[in-house]
Order: C-alpha cells, then sequence, then structure tokens
C-alpha cells in the first residue's frame, strides 16, 4: 500500500517537476508570460550569435537605414542598432534579476524580525517609513552618481531605495500569519525560533514575497533604464535601452526608430514581467477562484 | 478629530528627522573625503580647503550634523558649487514649471484614472473592464520617457498640434503654459493614472456589495448617483491612499519628463546638478522632495477624516 506522503519521499524531485507542469497547466497565463519571458532571456544568451558586434564603430556608416548585417540600420557611431538591442537585453534582466534576488534576501530577513516582534521593531519600521518618504528615482540616481559608474552601483542604488516596500509586505503578512490558529498550535508545542519560521512562516508568506519580487523586478528594469537614459551609473560604452535611446534623442524627428526599437523592447519585458506577476497574484491567492485567469 | 490631526503631524517629526540623517549620511558617510566628493573632479586643492572650512569638516560627525540641520531648518542648504548660488534659491527660482506640471499631471490623471476604475467596478468581468485593466498593466508597464517621446513624436513632430518640448511660463498667458504642458502631463498622467485606475476598481468592487448599496438601488437611486454618490465616497479611503503613495513615483517620474520635454523645473535642476556632481544641490532637492512628500502624505492623513467619520473619532 501506498500513502501520498510516501510517494512523495520516493518520487523526490520529480515529484515537484511535476506540479509545476501542472501548475502552469491550471495556469496558462502564468506559463504564457514566463514563455515570453524565456525569450528575452534567451535572446541576451544567444546575442552574440544572432548579432554581430555592438561596440563596433564605423563612422562611415552613420545613421544608415537596414542593410546586410544591421536589419534596424546604425546609430550615430555607425554602430549595430539590432546588436545593441539584443545585447541590451543583458543589462536589463542582469539588473532586474539581481535587484530582486537582494531586495527580497534583505526584504525577508528585516521583515520577518520586525513581524515576530523582536527588540527594536519598532524602530525599524519607523525607520523603514521614514525611507520610504525618499522618492526612488531620486534616492537612486543620487547614489549611483556618489558610488560611480558600474552594474554593481546600478544595483544597489535601485535595491536600496527598493527595500523598504518589501520589508513593509513580509511584516504585514507575517503578522496575519502569526494570528493563524496552526502557529498557536505550533508554538503551544513548543515550535521555536528557525524551525518555527522554516516550517510554518515562510511557507505562508513566499506566494505574496514572490509575487511583489516580480513587481521589483519589473520596476527595477524601468529604473535601471532611467539612469541610463540620463547617463547616470552605466558606463555609456555598455549597450543598454535606455543609453540607446538617450543616444537617439539628438536626432529624434529625424530618426524616430532609433528611439523605437529600444523603448519597444524596454516596454515589452517591463510588461512581460507584470503581467507575470499579475497572473502568480492571482494564481497563488486561494480565494480566487482556479482557471478564471486569462 | 483634532487630536487625531496632532497626532499625526507630531508622528511626522521623527520621519523628517530620520530623513534629514539619511540625506546628510549620503553625502557624509560615503568612503572617500566629502569635501573632495563635494568640489568635483576638477577642484584645486584651495577649493577643496575652503570646503572643509565651510562644512566644519574638521569638527566631529555629530557637530556638523547639527550645524547642517540647523541651518536646513532655517531654510538655508548651502550653496551650489556651480553656481555659487544659495540652493533654496535655486529651487525656488525652478518651482513653477514643476508645480504646473504637477498640478496638470493631477487633473489629466483623475480625469482618467476615476472614470476608467469606476466603469471596469461597474461592468467586472467584461470586455470593457478587461480593456480597461490591460490598458492599466501597459500604463505602468511603459516607461514614461518612452511614452513621452511617442507622444511627442505624433503629436508634436507629426501632427504638430503642440511644442515638441520646452516650457512657457504662466507670465506668457496661462493658455500657453497648458499647450507646452500638455503633452509631458500626459505621458505622466498615463502611468499614475494607470495605478490609481487599479485600485478605484479594486476598492468600488468591494463597496458595491455592500448591503447599503442594495438599499440604495432597491431605493430606486440611478445608477450614476450610487457610483458617484455612495460608492466613490467609501472607496474614498484607498484612493486617497494611493494617490498620496504614487506621489513618490509621481515625483521620479518628473525628474525624468523633465528632461525629455526640456522644461526647466525641479527635475532639471537634480539632473544638472547629478551631471555635474553639484552635491550639495542634490541633497538639498532630496530633501526638499522628501519633505514635500512627508507634508502631502501628512494631508493624506487629514483626507481620511473627511471621508471615514470613524477616523474623526
Amino acid at each position: 500500500m501506498e500513502t501520498s506522503a510516501t510517494r512523495a519521499v520516493a518520487t523526490g524531485p520529480r515529484k515537484g517537476r511535476s506540479r509545476l507542469i501542472r501548475f502552469l497547466g491550471t495556469h496558462r497565463g502564468v506559463a504564457i508570460a514566463s514563455l515570453v519571458l524565456a525569450g528575452f532571456v534567451l535572446m541576451a544568451l544567444l546575442a552574440p550569435f544572432i548579432a554581430g558586434d555592438p561596440a563596433a564603430i564605423n563612422p562611415a556608416q552613420r545613421f544608415k537605414g537596414a542593410m546586410p548585417g544591421a536589419p534596424w540600420g546604425t546609430d550615430h557611431l555607425g554602430r549595430d542598432v539590432f546588436a545593441r538591442s539584443m545585447f541590451g537585453a543583458r543589462h536589463s534582466l542582469l539588473v532586474g534579476f539581481f535587484v530582486a534576488m537582494l531586495t527580497t534576501l534583505i526584504g525577508v530577513a528585516l521583515g520577518l524580525y520586525a513581524g515576530l516582534g523582536k527588540m527594536g521593531s519598532g524602530v525599524l519600521m519607523r525607520l523603514n517609513d521614514a525611507m520610504m518618504t525618499i522618492p526612488a528615482v531620486l534616492l537612486a540616481i543620487a547614489l549611483a552618481s556618489i558610488l560611480g559608474a558600474g552594474l554593481w552601483t546600478v544595483i544597489v542604488a535601485i535595491t536600496v531605495p527598493e527595500v523598504p516596500r518589501m520589508v513593509r509586505l513580509v511584516r504585514a503578512v507575517t503578522l496575519g500569519v502569526r494570528q493563524e490558529p496552526y502557529v498557536m498550535a505550533a508554538i503551544s508545542v513548543g515550535t521555536r525560533g528557525f524551525a518555527m519560521i522554516h516550517r510554518h512562516i515562510l511557507p505562508n508568506i513566499a506566494g505574496p514575497v514572490l509575487v511583489q519580487a516580480t513587481y521589483v523586478c519589473a520596476s527595477a528594469i524601468i529604473a535601471s533604464a532611467v539612469l541610463s537614459f540620463l547617463g547616470v551609473g552605466t558606463s555609456p560604452d555598455v549597450p543598454s535601452w535606455g543609453g540607446m535611446m538617450a543616444d537617439a534623442r539628438a536626432r529624434f524627428r529625424l530618426n524616430p526608430e532609433l528611439m523605437l526599437y529600444p523603448g519597444m523592447l524596454l516596454s515589452g519585458l517591463v510588461l512581460v514581467v507584470n503581467v507575470l506577476g499579475d497572473r502568480l497574484s492571482d494564481a497563488l491567492d486561494p480565494r480566487k477562484a482556479r482557471g478564471s485567469d486569462l | 478629530m483634532w487630536s487625531y490631526l496632532a497626532q499625526r503631524m507630531l508622528a511626522a517629526i521623527p520621519t523628517m528627522v530620520v530623513v534629514a540623517v539619511f540625506v546628510f549620511g549620503l553625502i557624509n558617510l560615503t568612503p572617500g573625503d566629502p569635501a573632495v566628493l563635494l568640489a568635483g573632479d576638477n577642484a584645486t586643492p584651495e577649493q577643496v580647503e575652503r570646503i572643509r572650512e565651510r562644512l566644519f569638516l574638521d569638527e566631529p560627525i555629530w557637530t556638523r550634523f547639527l550645524i547642517w540641520a540647523g541651518n536646513a531648518a532655517q531654510l538655508d542648504l548651502g550653496a551650489s558649487i556651480y553656481s555659487n548660488q544659495p540652493v533654496t534659491r535655486l529651487i525656488a527660482q525652478r518651482i513653477e514649471p514643476t508645480l504646473m506640471l504637477a498640478t496638470v499631471t493631477m487633473i489629466f490623471t483623475l480625469a482618467m484614472a476615476l472614470p476608467f476604475g469606476i466603469l471596469a467596478a461597474w461592468k467586472p468581468n467584461t470586455l470593457i473592464d478587461r480593456a480597461i485593466m490591460a490598458f492599466a498593466v501597459l500604463g505602468f508597464s511603459v516607461p514614461v520617457f518612452v511614452i513621452g517621446y511617442l507622444l511627442a513624436y505624433i503629436f508634436a513632430v507629426e501632427l504638430r498640434w503642440f511644442p515638441v518640448q520646452g516650457y512657457k511660463p504662466l507670465a506668457d498667458g496661462p493658455l500657453e503654459t497648458l499647450r507646452s504642458l500638455t503633452l509631458p502631463a500626459l505621458a505622466l498622467a498615463f502611468v499614475f493614472a494607470a495605478l490609481i485606475a487599479r485600485v478605484t476598481r479594486a476598492a468600488m468592487l468591494e463597496v458595491l456589495s455592500a448591503n447599503y448599496i442594495r438599499t440604495a438601488r432597491s431605493k430606486g437611486l440611478s445608477t450614476l448617483r450610487i457610483l458617484i454618490v455612495h460608492a466613490l465616497k467609501a472607496a474614498g479611503v484607498p484612493v486617497v491612499t494611493v494617490i498620496g503613495v504614487g506621489m513618490a513615483t509621481l515625483v521620479g517620474g518628473v525628474v525624468v519628463t523633465e528632461s525629455v520635454f526640456n522644461i526647466p523645473g525641479i527635475g532639471r535642476l537634480t539632473v544638472d546638478a547629478i551631471v555635474r556632481r553639484d552635491y550639495p544641490v542634490v541633497q538639498g532637492v532630496i530633501l526638499f522632495f522628501s519633505f514635500l512628500l512627508i507634508a502631502i502624505n501628512l494631508l493624506v492623513d487629514m483626507s481620511y477624516a473627511l471621508f471615514d467619520p470613524r477616523v474623526r473619532g
């Protein structure tokens, strides 16, 4: 005889994978958004194979329209716009991913601490609320300008203003979970400290945190584009969609397509990540009926 | 009610202190000599020494903070390294375009977001609801400078209905000001309205299922009256809250939009100061915007008393 518990132990990792497939099958919206996002990731990874050199300068070929080898034409330095657009995905995805990761790690740690009402959590939340009144974009450009150009500068500069919102969310959800009878029961049988967090609290806050992390990723991609558009934090040599748009400003009336290509890719990527967040939020909310998405 | 207001105002004071400490620390606690950072890359040793003296950099850090905060409390935020003008004067000179842009944006935002949000909540899960919500997701996915250039290309370069960029001050006539601000305000409102339309819809959905709405309906009140007078008022608290929270996003958007449309406001001042590494101005502008947001949130708290009798206590 086989109970569900023994089966779970017996099949181990395969069980996880088939559950994921079943989850994606029920929630098509999540599946489709993930697929498109995977397309962007592929584009970034395969950029060297599908496009030419994004940095090669060719002053003789400035502002040329579509031509063999440069299907989207060339920019003010004669660089291949298609290649820069493909390689530009790397910057956006890297910043989005690392900001979401860092924000989640720091935000969950601080939010749990505050939510469990440990010493000093009142002060922590006051500090957190105060940080939230500093406009995020301003703080990010100021930090990026002080820290000097570099990928990690951009990541840190965007993470700092994102953390307080995550802390607030994790604290609120933790406070809610703490009230649940099963947590009370766990306390009464002596579950303490990390066992409590690991077994009872983390699994229950994972859903909202995952959704929030997705939104953080989307807003980080916008913020990094703003930074490179304003010329802070990212070196102009690194191909980035924001930077390409900044380069295109001078000839905006004559060559609007130089603005259009990176602008559309950027908007498309952010849109996909936001839609993924929305669909995940619907899919992970037990109050919402199944299969209602899309 | 007065005790509630007094309590909110007192609660704002520690927030202001924390923000001040943070903004001060931004320049003073980063690795390296703040005098060198403040003086910029091309400064001579004499210039660095002058700044060192002016900022009392040889004093302990907490003394410096008290001097700086004391000056800031008297509206003295130091002087620009680039132009030597007092930071407060620079901000005051640039306040009109920014204030006008924010006001026009706010009007456009509410004119779009409230009807859309109400309409979506009134006919939930219909085609119109989905179209509005899809528009909302699009709204906060497309970065404001992308929308800005798109609008500028269609309505200024191709159709020539509006100027491509620049700002006409109120002194040139309010209609000219409005014309110069229409496109930037629309670009900003697009993002902001998306956020507010979503919250309006959610709040209205919750209210519309309440018993008193059913009562109002059975009394034979018109749909319009129920939606606007009964439901929207009850949905006011979450909507006003998100307007307050969204202000922080709006400030970021103003900085970017002013660069795109070449509007000489505080946003441009900030970007120019960042590019020139004019840190006293950067510091001053961040402090200014943060305090402005604290004041706006205070107003939001006060408006709760207006919408929700329970808060009045």
